[in-house]
């Protein structure tokens, strides 16, 4: 009973990446592509930390560490190039 | 002593990260205090930000509650911008306004405008010395201090205490 | 406990749609910040929270609230950055928009630079 609703979230969240994606491709500005890029990231993160506990790795929840530092930096990185160059 | 209760503090917080990290082997814990050791000290030439912190049983009791404050307006915000998307009609009535704050301390600031921006339909877009500019999804209140009363006022009494 | 969880890990990704619905939605950036920061980072906490007290025999409660405060901190400032250099760019706001104070005064005080 649990294992289904787990996996239902799961594919809720899948869903979710799907729509920040087609914003992705189509937002008119670099800064629409900056958020929706920012918001699938921190999607991923759930689903990183969902896919090591049902597979049972969870040396995986080290990788959803860095891969949240890589992601704040990176939108960081984005603004500050946005703002005035790097 | 500004600089002395940064260290103590900056010592604390790394201690219990890198405890929620490992765990409490004691050997893994003399490591953890080394480490901690070391990067405090290359660290005491930069600005003493934790400084500001008052460290008094009325403003510990304070931090609490504004734990619980805090928690609530997100789910508050949460329960509204989900309202705002659902609707067909996308009721959104969008502006960016100014607001003054009485705090002092950077700290302070940076916790009152991160504050901010995870409440119910406010942005911070830019922080100019104490005067902050505001994206609010649904405009009530054009003059500085209709919207100081209605977005800062709540956070500000208690962080007041807190920083001083 | 494990039925908690999941009603919990379920709401959660709830949230996460609905802040994928409104980066969706929205009619411009700081809009779509709005919806794309707020319901995300609460999805995100109860997400996590949800699927760590479904197994709890696991034992790694801690590297979950490490990953729930890193969220709760960033996402925030991350945000805020962006917001600030899109206006600086001078991306526009929507026709909706009643007023604009950050334009106002960088017209008034136009020598100095934000």
């Amino acid at each position: 009973m649990a294992n289904i609703i787990y996996n239902i979230a799961g594919m809720i969240s899948l869903v979710a990446i799907v729509l920040t994606f087609i914003r992705m491709i189509l937002g008119p500005t670099v800064a629409d592509r900056a958020v929706a890029l920012d918001g699938m990231t921190i999607i991923a993160i759930s689903l990183i930390v969902f896919i090591a506990y049902s597979f049972n790795r969870i040396i995986y929840l080290d990788v959803a560490i860095v891969y949240a530092l890589i992601s704040f930096v990176g939108i960081v990185a984005i603004a500050r190039y946005l703002e005035r160059g790097i | 002593m500004k600089k002395l209760k940064h260290s103590i503090l900056l010592f604390l917080i790394m201690m219990i990260f890198w405890i929620l990290f490992t765990s409490t082997d004691i050997q893994e814990l003399i490591i953890g205090v080394i480490t901690s050791l070391i990067i405090v000290s290359m660290m005491n030439k930069l600005q003493p930000v934790l400084g500001d912190v008052k460290l008094n049983p009325k403003s510990i009791i304070y931090s609490i509650i504004y734990i619980f404050v805090f928690l609530k307006e997100l789910i508050k915000s949460n329960v509204d911008v989900a309202l705002r998307v659902i609707n067909p009609k996308l009721p959104i009535n969008p502006g960016i306004v100014k607001v003054k704050t009485k705090l002092k301390s950077p700290l302070g600031r940076a916790i009152l405008a991160n504050s901010i921006t995870l409440t119910p339909g406010t942005l911070t877009v830019e922080m100019k010395e104490e005067y902050f500019y505001i994206h609010w999804i649904d405009v009530t209140s054009e003059n500085i201090e209709g919207a100081t009363k209605s977005i800062v006022s709540n956070f500000e009494k208690y962080l007041e205490v807190i920083f001083g | 406990m494990e039925l908690t969880g999941a009603i919990i890990t379920l709401i959660g990704s709830l949230f996460l749609f609905l802040g994928a619905l409104g980066i969706f939605r929205m009619p411009d950036v700081y809009n779509r910040m709005q919806a794309g920061t707020k319901a995300t980072t609460l999805g995100t906490i109860l997400f996590l929270f949800g699927i760590s007290i479904g197994h709890l025999e696991c034992g790694c409660f801690g590297k979950i609230s490490i990953l729930i405060l890193f969220v709760i901190f960033t996402n925030p400032v991350s945000s805020n950055a962006l917001a600030r250099a899109s206006h600086y760019v001078g991306i526009k706001l929507t026709d909706k928009t009643v007023k604009d104070d950050l334009k106002k005064d960088n017209i008034e005080n136009k020598g100095e630079k934000i």
